[in-house]
């Protein structure tokens, strides 16, 4: 049996990977990918903590995360084709038109 | 609902149709509406004659208009004899010169914009006499000033006319100022506006003083002398009559209603009303009276020696009006009423036979370019004529009845200033016949001294303003027939009419005294009459000769005792003055805008530092956003 603490403390890993990924680097798909490192490692702990609880809603929530995620995931591509296609770059600090 | 309330929204209705669909739809046929309405009213004020005179007086209250705490006022109407006077004087003035106006305002772009002017007026009018309570009355007060506004700068693209117009605005400020406080006053010390409480109480508040700037003053006198404030300021009096004359840069049947026949003896009115207040204070009354005085011989002495047409008759109304309030003065409030009622038709006759010579003469008013005119309009010519004998004050004509009655009452009443007011009346009857006579003299008889094309252009005028001249006429010769004096075996039915409203003051004197009087003043009247015939008529090169002999006096009358150029030195060009360098100059420019630039710029300096934290860089915002998170979970950790 694996105990609650180490699925949370893999949750935390990965939350601090996806953070720092968006954090610093500069590729738009790479941050987007950190972007879903973050939710996955919240789906993690949510998943855990239904298990730890013998609560299903916790499992219902997740896949509606994961569906909502897919969904935004889509879109979230959509986008960054269209960026592309009028900048010609992916990087994003070449993209500061709101600044102020 | 009683149906005398529709006297004053008759005209009120016609003047909202003659505004909304006047311009689009009514066009020429404006008058129509006006002319029915204010037809209308007359009707109805005939109605409410008959009702008063058979003993009625007339009290109701329409609806509440405010109410507040203790303070209440209603808009409602109050018919008793005072009221039901002026009533036919406004309404007969005004129908005829609304049908007069129909000819003389023809084919004027701003045909329909005059007739609801004109119906707004009578209704503003038309409230104020009939009000039950002093801040309706104030109501019709400010509302007939401001149509005299409308009317006087109806050529607004004249600047003289807009200009006049302005001055009449402003001139009268200064009286209703006192005015307005005046009805503080009676609210403050009698709890109520209404006329009937107030009259009925002024009997407690006889000895009663009030603390008034520091000083303690009498009651009576102070609510009488800030009334008559306003007064000063409607009535054109001393010092306050500047505006008059130059209100007449209006259409000619504006003068002859608005500043001949009715507003302009609002003063009057509101003197008489309030003549139980009066009445118990010596010192306003003598006020009142010297005022009355003083300004009718000022105001005659000008009108001797202009040349415009229309001001020559402004000053007579300035003068009649201080007869007026000469007649109040000495306590013979039914004699100032009396003369306002006669005044009423030979003045409006004078000036729609003034407006029917400048219908002629193409515009012109300057009576020493005119001249022989009555054979090409015989029919102003002898309406005309019969004004001038009537404020001549000769036997038999509304004038001379009005005129004698004051003159007597002045003479043998109680008043301390009576005789000296007496006095000077009686000088003024003198001027006002001559002046009247010069006036007929130089615009009728002799040669015409215009232009040639004027000369060809000169006509009668249309039957629209002939007829008016023929009613009115009428109303100068036989208006003073219901109040012969006993002495001449009539039965003064007016003053007992009045006795209710107004009391009776009875003149001690013999009847020898009584002739005396009225011999004197008629006596005068020829006297100035055949002056007149003597220096234009009989020795036309005499008045050259006069003029020369007493220039400085000449000069001084002529330029109106320089008043104007008085109240320029001392409050208009300081107001300029301040205007431009103090209030532009320092608080306009420096302060306010100051202010007004000030905080935009401020606000500007601080977000364009603010903007800097705008990176556009996403991860400078990601940053912040979870450094914020982590410090809220160390907070909610640590705690």
């Amino acid at each position: 049996m694996v105990p609650l603490h180490w699925y949370l403390t893999l949750s935390a890993a990965v939350f601090m990977i996806g953070m720092f990924g968006f954090l610093t680097r500069r590729n738009i798909i790479i941050m987007f990918m950190s972007v879903e490192l973050m939710l996955n490692a919240v789906n993690i702990s949510l998943v855990s903590f239904s298990h730890y609880l013998q609560d299903l809603r916790g499992h219902i929530l997740v896949f509606f995360i994961i569906t909502v995620a897919a969904a935004e995931a889509a879109i979230g591509l959509a986008i960054i084709i269209a960026l592309f296609r009028n900048k010609q770059t992916a990087h994003v600090d070449e993209m500061n038109e709101m600044k102020g | 609902m009683n149906s005398y309330a529709l006297i004053p929204f008759l005209p009120l209705a016609a003047f909202v149709i003659n505004i909304l669909f006047g311009r689009k739809y009514l066009k020429e046929n404006a008058h129509w509406v006006s002319i029915g309405a204010v037809a209308f009213s007359w009707v109805l004020s005939v109605m409410a004659l008959t009702d008063v005179l058979g003993g009625n007086k007339i009290n109701f209250d329409l609806y509440t208009w405010m109410l507040s705490g203790g303070f209440k006022v209603s808009v409602g109407f109050l018919i008793d004899q005072l009221t039901v006077v002026m009533l036919i004087v406004v309404t007969t003035c005004s129908t005829l010169i609304h049908i007069y106006s129909v000819g003389y305002m023809h084919g004027d772009s701003g045909y329909y914009r005059f007739f609801s002017y004109l119906s707004l007026f009578t209704f503003s009018m038309l409230m104020l006499v009939m009000a039950n309570n002093f801040l309706q009355l104030y109501f019709g007060w400010e509302g007939v000033g401001l149509c005299s506004y409308f009317l006087i700068g109806y050529y607004f693209d004249k600047k003289s006319a807009s200009d006049a117009g302005k001055k009449a605005f402003i001139v009268n400020r200064f009286g209703d100022f006192g005015f307005g406080l005046g009805i503080f006053v009676i609210f403050l010390s009698f709890g109520t506006v209404y006329y009937e409480p107030v009259f009925s109480q002024v009997g407690n508040f006889a000895e009663a003083t009030v603390n008034f700037l520091g000083y303690d003053v009498h009651l009576m006198t102070l609510i009488a002398l800030l009334l008559f404030c306003g007064s000063i300021g409607k009535s054109a009096q001393m010092p306050l009559h500047v505006w008059l004359p130059d209100a007449m840069e209006g259409p000619t049947p504006v003068s002859a209603l608005i500043h001949a026949a009715t507003m302009v003896t609002a003063g009057v009115f509101l003197v008489a009303r309030c003549s139980p207040i009066f009445s118990l204070s010596e010192t306003a009354l003598m006020v009142v009276a010297l005022t009355g005085a003083i300004t009718s011989l000022f105001a005659a002495t000008i009108g001797l020696v202009q040349n415009d047409l229309k001001r020559i008759i402004a000053y007579s109304t300035v003068s009649q009006l201080g007869y007026m309030f000469l007649a109040c003065g000495v306590g013979a409030y039914t004699a100032g009423i009396f003369h306002l009622y006669t005044h009423a038709f030979f003045k409006a006759l004078l000036f729609l036979c003034a407006g029917s010579v400048m219908h002629a003469m193409g515009g012109e008013l300057d009576i020493q370019k005119m001249g022989g005119l009555k054979k090409y309009m015989p029919a102003t010519y002898l309406t005309m004529l019969i004004a001038s004998f009537s404020i001549a004050g000769v036997p038999g004509l509304a004038g001379f009845f009005s005129k004698d009655e004051i003159l007597w009452l002045a003479y043998s009443g109680p008043s301390p200033v009576g005789k000296l007011v007496w006095l000077i009346g009686t000088l003024v009857a003198f001027l006002t016949a001559f002046y009247s006579f010069r006036l007929i003299f130089l615009t009728f008889h002799g040669k015409f001294r215009g232009t040639h094309e004027q000369e060809h252009h000169l006509h009668e005028s249309p039957k629209t303003m002939t007829v008016p001249l023929v009613v009115l006429c009428v109303g100068a010769v036989a208006a003073g027939w219901v109040s012969i004096p006993h002495l001449l075996g009539g039965g003064a039915h007016f003053a007992e009419f009045m006795k209710p409203v107004l009391g009776h003051p009875e003149g001690h004197g013999t009847h020898a005294e009584e002739w005396l009087v009225m011999g004197i003043s008629v006596v005068v009247g020829f006297a100035g009459i055949g002056l007149a015939y003597f220096m234009y008529m009989l020795r036309p090169e005499l008045p050259a000769r006069v003029t020369e002999q007493f220039s400085a006096v000449h000069r001084i009358l002529f330029n109106k005792y320089y008043v104007d150029e008085l109240y320029s030195f001392i409050i208009v060009r300081p107001a300029i003055w301040t205007a431009k360098n103090v209030l532009i100059g320092i608080t306009d420019a420096r302060i306010i805008e100051a202010l007004v630039n000030g905080v935009p710029s401020a606000v500007a300096a601080f977000s364009s530092g603010l903007r800097k934290v705008q990176t556009g860089i996403m991860q400078h915002y990601a940053t912040i956003m979870a450094t914020g998170i982590l410090i809220i979970v160390a907070v909610m950790l640590l705690r």
